[in-house]
């Protein structure tokens, strides 16, 4: 919710929903299963709203959630939240309007009790709900803290989560058609017949370099009936491996496959060096020596652990699109 | 006879339209599927010729499998291409992702249990129906817990509904980015699903109706997963449902219960149910907030962005498929509504110039799969399919221009937009966007 006006528009929304029948019975009509005591609901009912409802008591620091989060979560989040390979828990605040949006739990989140709530219910991702709440709390606060929204000396308790007010507070609106079956739709088009105005203009294609991207298209259409299945590319798919062989390699802290990360995706490579064949041989010595200016003012590090034959083959991968 | 492995599909460029193409390409790709579906299609392939008229063929020479061959029966070996995939690169691990259904390969309406697409936050939990529990409580008198012995006493119902993730179509936002309508539509499936509606549960622990305004589903895997259903949707037609097309639930797809909710992003059929929370607001989980929340030009989200709006898709012909021939082909696709029911679908095969209107198979049930088709002669020149939907409530599906213009490219979520596939003259069918 951005904002309790919007609630309270929500609220009033499933307020008018139609009336529900009358004659509803006052005891079980059926009786089949129990009662459910008080200690079996408080067993399971581990959700909380962001006005606190749920939250139990507790405390915990950044300090605390640094060690937490260093033993339990930075093997897949990053040293500092900063890793993509999972989802993206820190950085970005303010983006999300710009041309490059980073999505991450810090530049997304609206009220602290959901990040609490969805720690304690499925984090740490292999031993979920294994936290205490003292811990929760600790990481809580430790995740903040990566997104700069708390200092490093702040610590969480049920009154200061619920009171937080995160940059992206007022982020979200349920002013849209989605909320009812009788919502107003975003979009009107109309069913013309005959010659309409379509743009029938090619814009989107599949590139050249994705084609094989999804595999042996032959093996994944019936060859029954008035079609047969797809061509497939006269090269066979690279080894996989070498994908595997850049993570190990670091590359993947500072490149994504297809997109810019701190330096230019692999992608973006292959297309800069495309029909260049002299470009193997330098890069692959680039590689292992470093090198800068070409993609911005970052340097690419010097990568002399590599050998001569991963950097060749780091590099033969890349160049043929990194698939 | 042993064929080498591999890529023997020709470039479909390689022979010329008419006599000897149809049966050239037909062994290419027969050849092509065998050897990579397992060595007795293989065979078969290879001895194909041998088994046709007037020759009698092996299999009517001799004595086929016994009954309990397979007690649980699986397809032929020659349907092994038929099967959900990953698309990759989408997602880092296959813990938390998804698969998805081949849409191009499949009849009718309803999709096998076995080829509905998954999507897991966490795994698929192995759950114990003996020892599995539902607890319904919150804003009620009698707040219980239900067992599946319990559950399945319940008067029940059965009826037909898609789930469709909200995400289903999202990497097309931008541009083309996938081959085929699996990985372009295949996060949706249509069941006959079977269970007690959710609002004899609700009445069953006295909801309290002055006060309930939502219900929280929760799930009992390593997620936990959460979403906030509206009242509205809760009374009416959801369904705590524990079949699936005249069987349990499949594992990956909730056993042993799971909720259906009609014509709502998928995310919010919870499954493997263990909770049901009545409540008087909604709880902005990390499902509604951190993700399934449409981001729009300017920088906000949508959130509680539940229906699914009119959609179709062509599935047959459809991208990485080639036709064979001119002459006549039948176009066959998909439609759906999380509003109501199909009314009507338009197909265009000049890039939505000029319109047809094609045959819907009956029945046509209300958030259900509707199959429609529409005859038509290719001539051999460039083509490009389209289809239209409208819906009960008169809503027609949009172009991508339209939505673009509107959300822009990021929200991920509902893109419902008009899909075209590219015929050429070769009659390769690539996926394409108009502008």
């Amino acid at each position: 919710m951005s904002s309790w006006r919007d609630i309270v528009l929500l609220v009033a929304m499933a307020a008018l929903s139609p009336a529900p029948a009358l004659g509803a019975p006052q005891a079980p009509a059926y009786g089949f299963g129990k009662p459910a005591t008080a200690e079996e609901i408080a067993g399971w009912d581990i959700d909380v709203r962001p006005d606190g409802k749920g939250l139990p008591h507790g405390h915990g620091s950044v300090a605390q959630g640094q060690l937490l989060y260093d033993a339990k979560c930075a093997s897949c989040h990053g040293t500092f939240g900063e890793s993509n390979d999972y989802l993206l828990i820190a950085g970005g605040v303010g983006t999300l309007a710009g041309d490059q949006p980073v999505r991450s739990t810090g530049s997304k989140l609206n009220h602290a009790t959901t990040l609490w709530d969805y720690i304690r219910r499925a984090m740490p991702f292999t031993a979920p709900q294994t936290l205490t709440v003292d811990e929760t709390y600790a990481l809580t606060a430790y995740v903040l803290y990566l997104n700069d929204i708390l200092p490093a000396d702040a610590a969480l308790d049920h009154n200061s989560l619920v009171a937080l007010k995160l940059p992206n507070r007022d982020g979200f609106t349920t002013r849209h058609g989605f909320l009812r079956r009788g919502g107003q739709p975003d979009t009107r088009n109309v069913a013309c017949m005959r010659d309409c105005d379509s743009g029938s203009k090619l814009a989107s294609q599949i590139p050249e370099y994705a084609r094989d991207d999804h595999g042996n298209l032959a093996e994944q259409t019936r060859a029954l009936g008035a079609t047969a299945t797809a061509k497939v590319s006269a090269t066979p798919p690279p080894a996989r491996d070498t994908l595997a062989l850049a993570k190990q390699s670091a590359c993947m802290a500072c490149h994504g496959v297809a997109d810019r990360v701190v330096g230019p995706g692999f992608r973006e490579v292959a297309t800069k060096y495309a029909g260049d064949p002299a470009a193997e041989a330098r890069l692959a010595a680039k590689l292992r020596t470093g090198g800068g200016g070409t993609w911005g003012a970052v340097p690419m590090p010097a990568q002399p652990q590599l050998s001569e034959t991963d950097a060749k083959a780091l590099v033969r991968w890349i160049l043929a699109g990194a698939k | 006879m042993k064929l080498p492995p591999g890529r023997i599909v020709p470039s479909a460029n390689a022979a010329p339209i008419g006599a000897g193409r149809r049966g050239f390409l037909r062994r290419a790709a027969l050849l092509g599927g065998g050897a990579l579906a397992g060595s007795a299609p293989l065979r078969a392939a290879a001895a194909g010729v041998d088994d046709l008229p007037p020759n009698v063929p092996a299999w009517s020479r001799t004595l086929g499998a016994p009954v309990l061959a397979s007690p649980y029966g699986v397809p032929s070996p020659y349907e092994a291409g038929v099967k959900r995939r990953e698309s990759p690169g989408l997602t880092r691990t296959p813990y938390s992702s998804v698969s998805f259904t081949p849409l191009q390969n499949l009849f009718g309406i309803i999709t096998p249990s076995g080829l509905h697409f998954e999507r897991h936050h966490a795994g698929v939990p192995d759950i114990d129906p003996h020892q599995h529990r539902l607890i319904v409580h919150g804003l009620c008198r009698n707040p219980r817990v239900f067992a599946m012995d319990d559950l399945v006493r319940f008067p029940s119902v059965s009826r037909v509904h898609f789930i469709e993730c909200g995400a289903n179509t999202g990497m097309e936002w931008n541009n083309v980015a996938v081959p085929t309508v699996q990985y372009s539509h295949g996060m949706i499936g249509c069941s006959e699903w079977t269970g007690v509606l959710l609002s004899t549960l609700l009445d069953e622990v006295g909801i309290d109706r002055a006060k309930a305004k939502f219900v929280l589903a929760e799930g009992a895997d390593g997620a936990a997963l959460t979403r906030t259903i509206p009242l509205e949707f809760a009374l009416d037609d959801v369904i705590v449902a524990y079949g699936q097309n005249g069987e349990m639930l499949r594992p990956e797809q909730g056993y042993p219960v799971r909720l259906v909710v009609p014509g709502v992003q998928g995310v919010s059929s919870v499954k493997w149910l263990r909770r049901i929370e009545i409540g008087d607001a909604p709880w902005n989980t990390r499902e509604e907030s951190l993700h399934y929340v449409d981001l729009m030009p300017g920088g906000k989200h949508r959130q509680y962005t539940w229906i699914q709006e009119a959609k179709s898709v062509i599935t047959s012909p459809s991208g990485g498929m080639t036709l064979l021939d001119r002459g006549y082909h039948q176009i066959s696709g998909l439609a759906w509504s999380g509003r109501g029911t199909v009314r009507r679908v338009d197909v265009s095969v000049d890039g939505g110039r000029n319109w047809r209107t094609a045959m819907l198979q009956a029945p046509v049930h209300t958030k259900a799969l509707t199959r429609f088709r529409i005859d038509w002669q290719w001539n051999g020149g460039p083509a490009l399919l389209q289809s239209r939907v409208i819906d009960d409530t008169g809503y027609v599906q949009p172009t991508m221009r339209q939505l673009r213009a509107v959300r822009g490219t990021r929200s991920i979520y509902h893109n419902n937009a008009i899909q075209t596939w590219r015929i050429d003259p070769s009659g390769a069918v690539t996926n394409v966007q108009l502008a």
